[in-house]
Formats: C-alpha cells, sequence, structure tokens
C-alpha cells in the first residue's frame, strides 16, 4: 500500500513540475475550445447548443494528447522496469500510475470547465451538468487510454498510431458524457440513466484497462 | 490430429496444401449453387429486386464479427497457450476481416440509396460497423507499425482481447444513441420472419461466404508463413555477409539463425 501511495504521490510531483507537462493539457483544452466558434460563427445560441458537444470533444482529445507521458518517460528512464520487476503486482502499479496521471491531467480539465462555459454561453446549471458527467467520464478515458500507452512503450511508438487505436474505444463514453449533459439542458429524458451508464462504463475500464496494460506491458517489454 | 501437431510450420503447410483445394472446391460449388438461388429468389413486395442485396450483404456482415472472433481465439492462443501459429492466424485474418467488413458497409449504403434515399444514413447498425472497421484498420496499423512480428502479436492479441470486450459495449451504446436521436428506425426487414424463399439462398450464402473466408484466411497463413522464411533466410545470408567482412558480427548470426528456427 505505501508503494502504490509513494508511486501515485511521485508520479502526481513529476507531473506537475517542470518537464511534466500535465497542465499543457489545460492549455489544449482552452484552445480547442476557443477555436470552436471561429469555425461555426460567433451564433451565442448555436453555441450553447453545442457547448455539451464541444466540452466533450476538448476533453477527450486533451486527455489523449497527454496519455503517451503515461508509461513514456518512466521507458526512458529505466523506472519502468523497475516497477514491472517490483513485488507490487504490475495490475496494481498500473491502476496506481493512472490515478495520479488522472489527478494531475484529469483533474484540472474539470476545474476549467466553468470558466470555458462561461466562452459558450452556457449556463450555471449546464456548466455544473457537463462538469459532473466530465467528473465522472474522464476516468474512463483515462483508463482505456492506459492501454493504448502501455501498447504504445512496447512498441517505441507512440502519437499517432495510440489515437487511432484508443479512440474508438472512447465513443461509449462520449455518447453518454454528452447524453447527459443535454438531458439537463433540453431534455427530454432524465439525467439518471445516462450517468448511471456513464459512471458503469468508468467503473468497468477501472477493472479491464489495468489488466490489459499490464498484460502488454508484461509481453513486450522483455 | 491435434491442434499441438500443427504447432510444426511444416506440418501445418503439408496438411493445408492437401486440403486447400478441396476447400476451394466446395466454396465455388455453394457459391454458385447460393447465387443461382439468389436469382431464383423471389422479389420483395415493398423493396423490389434490390432486395437480392441481402444475399451479399448480411453473409459479409456476419463475418465481419466472425473475424473478429476468430481473431480473438487466436489472440487467446497466442498470449495464454503461447501457440506458435496463433499469431501467424491473427495476423493474417485482420485484413480479410477488414475486406468483408468493408463490403458490408458498401453493398449496405448501395442498398440504403434505393431504400432510404441516401448512400449513408446514421443508422445503429451501419454506425457500429463502420466503427468496427476503423478497429479492424487500427489493428492493420499496429501490425504494420513493427518489423519484429512476435512482438507486434503480443500487442495486436491485448488489443485484439480488449476490443472483443468493447464491441459489445459500443454495439449497445450506438444503438442507445441512435434511438435518442432518430424517432423510429428506418431499416425495415423481416427478421426472423423471413420467408423460406429468402431464407434458404441466403443460409446457402452464408455458409459459401465462411467457406469462402476459411479457404482464404488458410492461404494467407501459408503465404504468412513463408514470408516469414523468406525474412529469417535473408536475415541469415546477411549476417553471413557480415561475419564475412568482420569477426564482430558473430553474435548477430546466431540471432538470426535463432529466428530462422523459430519460424
Amino acid at each position: 500500500m505505501t508503494a502504490l501511495s509513494a508511486l501515485i504521490r511521485r508520479d502526481i510531483r513529476i507531473a506537475l513540475r517542470v518537464g511534466g507537462g500535465a497542465l499543457i493539457g489545460v492549455l489544449f483544452f482552452l484552445t480547442v475550445v476557443v477555436l470552436m466558434p471561429f469555425a461555426v460563427g460567433p451564433d451565442l445560441a448555436l453555441l450553447s447548443r453545442l457547448g455539451p458537444a464541444i466540452l466533450w470533444l476538448g476533453a477527450l482529445l486533451a486527455s489523449l494528447l497527454t496519455l503517451d507521458r503515461l508509461f513514456m518517460a518512466d521507458h526512458e528512464d529505466g523506472s519502468l522496469d523497475l516497477i514491472t520487476m517490483s513485488r507490487t503486482p504490475l495490475e496494481l502499479a498500473c491502476a496506481a500510475k493512472a490515478l495520479a496521471h488522472w489527478l494531475a491531467a484529469g483533474l484540472p480539465l474539470i476545474v476549467a470547465t466553468p470558466v470555458l462555459g462561461l466562452l459558450l454561453n452556457l449556463d450555471m446549471v449546464a456548466t455544473g451538468a457537463v462538469a459532473l458527467t466530465l467528473l465522472a467520464g474522464t476516468p474512463a478515458l483515462t483508463f482505456t487510454g492506459m492501454i493504448g500507452a502501455a501498447l504504445a512503450v512496447t512498441l517505441h511508438r507512440g502519437g499517432l498510431l495510440m489515437a487511432v487505436l484508443v479512440l474508438p474505444l472512447s465513443i461509449p463514453v462520449l455518447i453518454f458524457g454528452v447524453a447527459a449533459s443535454q438531458a439537463v439542458i433540453v431534455g427530454p429524458m432524465t439525467f439518471g440513466a445516462p450517468f448511471s451508464i456513464l459512471c458503469a462504463l468508468s467503473l468497468v475500464s477501472l477493472v479491464i484497462g489495468p489488466f490489459a496494460a499490464a498484460a502488454s506491458l508484461r509481453h513486450g517489454l522483455d | 490430429m491435434t491442434l499441438i501437431d500443427l504447432a510444426n510450420p511444416t506440418r501445418f503447410l503439408a496438411l493445408t496444401a492437401r486440403v486447400l483445394p478441396w476447400l476451394a472446391a466446395a466454396t465455388v460449388l455453394l457459391l454458385a449453387i447460393g447465387l443461382y438461388q439468389t436469382a431464383l429468389a423471389p422479389d420483395d413486395y415493398q423493396q423490389g429486386a434490390t432486395v437480392k442485396i441481402m444475399f451479399i450483404h448480411v453473409p459479409n456482415a456476419w463475418l465481419s464479427m466472425f473475424v473478429w472472433g476468430v481473431m480473438s481465439i487466436a489472440s487467446l492462443g497466442t498470449l495464454v497457450w503461447r501457440h506458435p501459429l496463433a499469431d501467424v492466424a491473427a495476423k493474417a485474418a485482420a485484413p480479410i476481416g477488414a475486406a468483408f467488413t468493408f463490403l458490408a458497409l458498401l453493398t449496405g449504403s448501395l442498398w440504403g440509396r434505393p431504400m432510404w434515399g441516401t448512400y449513408w444514413e446514421w443508422d445503429a447498425r451501419l454506425t457500429s460497423v463502420l466503427i468496427l472497421f476503423l478497429m479492424y484498420l487500427g489493428l492493420m496499423a499496429l501490425w504494420r507499425a513493427v518489423d519484429d512480428p512476435s512482438r507486434a502479436a503480443r500487442a495486436a492479441a491485448v488489443l485484439t482481447l480488449v476490443g472483443a470486450l468493447n464491441l459489445p459495449i459500443i454495439k449497445f451504446s450506438v444503438d442507445w444513441w441512435n434511438t435518442l436521436h432518430q424517432p423510429a428506425s428506418v431499416m425495415r426487414m423481416g427478421g426472423s420472419a423471413l420467408d423460406k424463399s429468402f431464407l434458404i439462398p441466403l443460409l446457402v450464402m452464408a455458409v459459401a461466404f465462411t467457406l469462402l473466408f476459411v479457404t482464404l484466411h488458410l492461404a494467407a497463413m501459408r503465404n504468412e508463413i513463408l514470408r516469414r522464411r523468406v525474412r529469417s533466410l535473408q536475415m541469415m545470408q546477411a549476417s553471413r555477409v557480415a561475419f564475412s567482412s568482420e569477426m564482430g558480427a558473430a553474435s548477430r548470426g546466431q540471432g538470426a539463425s535463432k529466428e530462422a528456427g523459430a519460424a
């Protein structure tokens, strides 16, 4: 347990310090959302209708962008080999790393959401709904994306290949995240149904992600 | 002859060389019977002659999912049993599956034009097949990204199994998304209430296409084994050239001969 909490603390500290790059994700999120009005026009009514979709797409791309750092830096300096060989189960170590990554890179996106909601003409309730769905949904993105990050590090290929592999897997999260936010804003259905499915998706990826990532690290690093 | 006997590629090549002509003949025969029956099948009272696209479309759609299933079993073979031919089977199946999925999309789109008045409808079934196609392409990109086949095999196996777990979830969520956005389903088909005059040709075509897949898959596996042999022979030759020019290349020669033994 102490090993895992030490791992989490170490990862967060590295991510937040100089060269960590966790906060670049927030900057990217901000830039993508600011770009949208230039593409669709400064029509406030249209922007508030598209708002949840824009915020969700921005968060999806931002969390994907930061993911390839999850194992890459540790692989370069050799600490990933130590983690693989240590007595802590690799599945738990992967889960701890993903949790740390989500705390450092995913949580700031949710904190930034209210500001961006202001730019997209979303009211208080709508912004709150989007932030809540992001809070429930981004762990699924991180834990599914971790599989892609593990594959990328064992193949020494990052970036585009990982995005191509991970993006189709994140379609369900996108569907239910946007649906739950839209349910609050325009109705007609209830917020509860899509939101609970979104939570279920996060819980499922919490189980599948670490096992698949650990399997690919174990088979791929030798 | 059990599965483990086939672990020897030479034995596999010998067996498939004997089996393949028969399989190919059976495929051609069944396809001919199926197409003949399809031509004789009556027109639908609503859809007219366009209903005959179904006899090509449905077998392709069935195979697009069946091939992923075959790849999942092969991936289990790679990761769990470490069967030497499992990764050859998985690699050979991916492009064939992608081709069947593409044909399912293409025929679906051609069928949609007279039925719905548009080539593409964000219908739940079409959309989830499109996502399946994207996943096939991603898998093929993964195979092509790495030159060491055994390393690529293990990564692709993990991805195939994750995909197999995720595909039902994607299918469910796309269905849900579609009912949310569309008032009623456009797809009007008999389903299980399909008339016998349609059902029999359809079943014949489905079996014929499955045989076609088995034939193509075995042939592609043979090609892959031979391709790997050629590659390891080339590497042995290259290391021999390097050995004659410098003595320090001995270790590389060992590596190449080990690879030749594996292939």
